[in-house]
């Protein structure tokens, strides 16, 4: 896939870097934190699938709306949510953005226009739905993304979230992160047919197969799907084929995949190739190395505050129950 | 500013209309959307075709858009409820039979009742379920099951079940108002009974609140949607035999109104909970519970049900009707309850 990099320019690119680098070393963070204990429970890591979340972000605008899935730290982040306070939300604190009630899997943040993640696969498409009408309604142009695995396109919900949203025109973006696996399982042996962008034609959608693993790719696409969806177009779906570096859980052996498929991977990771593409427009390393060790001391000092707020409070856990 | 004080108090002037059920709830919905622009309303044929049952007559001409028909597809439905409810809409979706929202139960269940508490209060689920369920001769298996216990379940849902005309009206409209998932589970054979008074206009209750259909002295029973007017005749019957039943009308299960039950059994110091749901694991267990411990001294005999036997519900009328409590049955264990503990 290497040969589709789209080359952007250098500030672009660079912005593209300093955001996955973002959202690598945050979930860096927290496999420590959840190695030493100090998050617990089930964590969901998207590395080696930042580009989709920094590209699709780059697309909208700070009125659109995402929904997202468990694996959803990523999208948090590239839609603005402080490291801090997704920090604090999956280490049960009162700073967190849900005060510790949704932890890894379950949080949302709207006022950075992340609808939040949910724990069940292609739930997140129907939700979205409602968000995209209330728009349409509005009129305000606004635009909402659904991103999903490619296992979820095997839930009912999903189709039924694709057929409302054409019925409707809604404008609605489903974005499918193909990473190949259905939580533990292949899903080219779950399915006959392996392409799943073609699903959208039987919906009478737009459908198209992008590299996921550039930001830049991702980001014309879903542009141009989203300005059609301003324009009362309807729906479209986004196949982001794309890669998982890490376990569908923190703590999964991974031993379903087949031995070098990961070392294979990390060449063409969205990271690696945005440094080499940035190293080709003439940039320095060391420009590179010092981004990165910027990015490092922030998400080290996010981790901190986080580490040193209150817990959230068990005096409290009856409230936020009904209005 | 005079004249639209004038105006505004004229609207909230009580006025009574003899309505039907079903009338009463298209009354509170056709109110609902003229009187907030967030509202919406939708489910499967309620718009053009006004509802299978005929409860959402004319409001699609009326309100255009704001009224739609949708496919046969209640995830989707609901999923639509659950992210307009969470981006300023206020939801109002029919899903035509109780039996099809075990197909979405996800939305409502995980996703409804989650929004408010696991965003900490930063968003909120203002959306209404209106559904119907009950037995009437012929319904199948999967079109006659009384799911009403599978809600109360949930915490974070409202759930109310309306009996009179009254009801259909107020709570609908109560349960549109609330900031809260909230189900309304309607009673098809209620629909196009007999017109009732019904107060309409005047101010928005709030959720939640049980009448005491008829005082009475010796026994309490408690009962809700169809049932009640079951327990009704058999109040009606025991009086005749020196047996004064005390009728509750439960209308809301959450929030469940406990004083005025423990007020009622307080005076009565007996309770007979009469439900059309089966019994294992109905809300009446529940009540059942609650009572024999907070009013464990005062009970003058053991709290009983009278509810639908532990069985799938079979076509044929003659083979259901076995299965299910009418006012002779509720008249004959209340009769018993209190023979064997004056």
């Amino acid at each position: 896939m290497g040969k589709d990099w789209t080359v952007a320019e250098q500030p672009v690119l660079t912005q593209y870097l300093e955001a996955m680098i973002r959202i690598r070393l945050f979930e860096e963070k927290v496999t420590e934190l959840r190695k030493q204990q100090i998050i617990v429970g089930s964590v969901h890591l998207c590395i080696g699938q930042e580009a989709i979340y920094v590209g699709a972000r780059a697309a909208l605008t700070g009125e659109d709306r995402v929904f997202a899935t468990y694996r959803g730290h990523g999208w948090a982040l590239a839609c603005g949510v402080p490291p801090a306070a997704a920090f604090a939300e999956l280490l049960g604190r009162e700073t967190g953005v849900c005060k510790g009630r949704g932890g890894s899997a379950q949080f949302s943040a709207a006022d950075w226009g992340f609808y939040g993640e949910n724990s069940i696969v292609g739930a997140g498409a129907a939700i979205a739905l409602g968000a995209a009408l209330s728009a349409k309604m509005e009129g305000k142009r606004r635009v909402v993304v659904t991103a999903f695995g490619e296992g979820a396109m095997n839930q009912g919900a999903v189709h039924e979230a694709m057929n409302f949203a054409a019925y409707q025109d809604l404008p609605l973006i489903f974005i499918c992160e193909n990473n190949s696996y259905s939580e533990l399982t292949p899903t080219a042996k779950m399915v006959r047919r392996n392409e799943m962008y073609q699903r959208a034609h039987g919906y009478g959608i737009p459908g198209t197969r992008v590299d996921g693993n550039d930001p830049e790719t991702v980001r014309r696409t879903v542009s141009g799907f989203a300005e059609a969806a301003r324009q009362g177009q309807g729906p479209a779906l986004v196949e982001a084929m794309t890669q998982r570096l890490v376990g569908h859980y923190y703590g999964d052996m991974q031993s379903y995949r087949p031995k070098g498929e990961i070392t294979e991977a990390k060449k063409v990771e969205p990271i690696v190739r945005a440094r080499q593409a940035l190293l080709q427009t003439g940039m320095d390393s060391a420009e590179l190395d010092r981004i990165e060790a910027e990015v490092r001391s922030e998400i080290e000092a996010a981790a901190q505050l986080a580490l040193e707020a209150p817990l959230a409070d068990p005096s409290h856990v009856m409230e936020h129950l009904y209005a | 500013m005079h004249s639209e004080k004038v105006q505004a108090q004229a609207q909230l002037q009580v006025q009574v209309l003899e309505l039907s059920y079903a009338q009463a709830i298209n009354a509170a919905l056709e109110r609902s959307l003229r009187e907030l622009p967030e509202t919406i309303l939708y489910g499967e044929d309620i718009g053009e075709a006004g509802g299978i049952f005929g409860v959402t007559r004319n409001l699609k001409q009326q309100f255009g858009d704001r009224v739609f028909d949708t496919p046969i597809s209640e995830t989707a439905m609901l999923g639509t409820a659950v992210g307009a409810a969470i981006t300023g809409l206020r939801p109002i979706v029919e899903i035509m039979w109780i039996d099809f929202t075990l197909v979405a139960m996800d939305q409502i269940v995980n996703q409804a009742a989650n929004i408010r508490y696991v965003s900490a209060g930063r968003l909120r689920a203002p959306l209404t379920i209106r559904t119907q369920q009950g037995f009437l001769p012929g319904s199948c298996a999967q079109h006659s099951q009384n799911l009403e216990a599978l809600y109360t379940h949930v915490p974070g849902l409202r759930v109310g079940l309306a009996a009179t005309a009254q009801d259909a009206y107020s709570m609908t409209l109560a349960a549109v108002h609330c900031d809260d998932p909230t189900l309304i589970i309607e009673n098809r054979g209620l629909y196009h009974g007999e017109k009732q008074n019904v107060k309409v206009a005047g101010e928005i209750e709030p959720i939640g609140g049980a009448v005491v259909m008829r005082p009475g002295a010796d026994v309490t029973i408690l009962s809700w949607s169809a049932m009640l007017f079951q327990a009704l005749q058999a109040a009606q019957q025991l009086e005749q035999q020196g047996i004064s039943a005390e009728v509750i009308n439960a209308r809301w299960l959450n929030p469940f109104d406990w004083d005025t039950l423990m007020r009622s059994v307080g005076k009565t110091g007996r309770l007979v909970i009469a439900h059309e749901a089966v019994q294992t694991g109905g809300f009446g267990a529940e009540v059942a519970a609650r009572v024999g411990k907070e009013m464990f001294g005062r009970l003058r005999a053991p709290v009983e049900r009278v509810a639908t036997q532990d069985c799938r519900i079979p076509a044929a009328p003659q083979l259901q009707q076995v299965l299910i409590p009418d006012a002779q049955r509720i008249a004959a264990s209340v009769r018993a309850l209190v023979d064997g503990s004056r």
